[in-house]
């Protein structure tokens, strides 16, 4: 009796890993660089407002928005930027200046805010976040939350210079 | 036999009322409202509306309702047709002021919203069917012809309006909104099946409508 090693399933796994990994690299060519930058999502411009101000909290706070900004290709932190975020939320409309506000990355390029709970604009709860301070190409995001119940949203960045 | 027939009608139009008004009641007590303007508001329940229209649009064409003669039925069809644009256009126009640039990249196909192609296609698929009926006559559109144009649009007005509507995350409550949905589908099926819409006819005339 010999011990099948390649039984149906193994097979499948690896024939599909095989064809993901193939249509993938033909899809996304390997960037020599890594890491690949963000790109602004569809609609995330969307009620901008430039300048928003660095708050400790927007409004009376009770979500939170949070993520990362790294660099492009070796994907380093970027510390000390300036990432911009507005929603529809309990206290106004995403149009509304304050439902705007700004906060800057920690060391690890980390960022978090508070901000009044988002609930869903146009069929969908999601936030708004805007890198626009000049020094990497601008980027919009717009994350959908998997339900209007929660009460926290994630985001991130990915910049490249400018 | 005699006791069904006579409770018939007010069951029908019962259950009709209540398809349409349980979910209108509903999203009227969302909590969400508590967070949208006027305006906002108006254009949901516009939206709402108009799927309520949808689902009585094949009901008054297959003569579903009792006490409606083939006649006025078809003649309530073109008067709520154009009540549905009305409603179309409030619920487009209250969105517009609301977010412009949402609507802006609904309108033009580029929203990351997924449900928002399905409404704009059944918009416009309403839009053709009403101004096509309004020249219908003018264009000498024969009733087989009128057919050809109307039913295809129906199918793309009931299918992208039950998707736009079942996608959204918004003031409807979502058993009810479901329902209604499965209702609006059902309708429009039922009506093509009672009518074999996919048959050659030579006039409207000639389908006698199964009670």
């Amino acid at each position: 009796m010999t011990t099948a090693v390649f039984n149906r399933r193994t097979l499948l796994v690896a024939g599909g890993t095989l064809l993901a990994t193939g249509a993938s690299g033909l899809l996304l060519p390997a960037r020599a660089s890594g890491l690949a930058p963000t790109e602004s999502m569809s609609g995330g411009a969307n009620n901008y407002r430039k300048g928003a101000a660095v708050v400790e909290r927007i409004g009376k706070g009770g979500f939170w928005m949070s993520g990362t900004v790294r660099r492009a290709g070796d994907g380093a932190p970027l510390s000390g930027q300036r990432i911009q975020i507005w929603a529809h939320t309990v206290e106004g409309r995403e149009h509304e200046p304050q439902s705007h506000g700004a906060t800057l990355t920690d060391k690890d390029g980390r960022f978090r805010l508070e901000m009044p709970q988002i609930i869903p604009i146009f069929g969908q709860p999601h936030g708004h976040l805007a890198y626009d301070s000049g020094e990497f190409k601008t980027v919009f995001l717009r994350p959908v939350m998997r339900s209007a119940k929660e009460t926290s949203l994630e985001a991130h960045f990915v910049l490249q210079p400018a | 036999m005699t006791r069904w027939k006579s409770a018939r009608a007010p069951l029908i139009w019962g259950a009709l009322v209540l398809a349409i008004g349980v979910p209108v009641a509903l999203a009227a007590a969302s909590e969400q409202l508590a967070w949208r303007d006027p305006v906002y508001i108006l254009a949901g329940f516009a939206g709402i509306i108009a799927l309520g229209v949808v689902l009585v649009q094949p009901l008054l064409i297959g003569g579903y309702l009792p006490g409606l003669s083939a006649y006025r039925g078809r003649r309530a069809h073109h008067w709520i047709g154009g009540a549905l644009v009305l409603a179309i256009l409030i619920h487009v126009a209250g969105l517009w002021i609301t977010s412009p640039p949402d609507m802006v990249d609904a309108l033009t196909f580029s929203s990351p919203t997924p449900f928002s192609p399905f409404g704009v296609t059944a918009m416009w698929a309403i839009f053709a069917v009403a101004f096509l009926a309004l020249l219908r006559r003018r264009l000498g559109l024969r009733p087989r012809t009128w057919r050809i144009i109307h039913i295809p649009l129906a199918i793309v007005i009931v299918a992208g309006s039950v998707v736009h509507c079942l996608l959204i995350e918004g003031t409807m409550e979502t058993i009810s909104k479901v329902a209604l949905c499965a209702l609006v589908l059902a309708a429009a099926v039922k009506v093509m099946i009672d009518l074999q819409v996919w048959r050659k006819r030579g006039t409207r005339g000639e389908n006698a409508v199964r009670q």
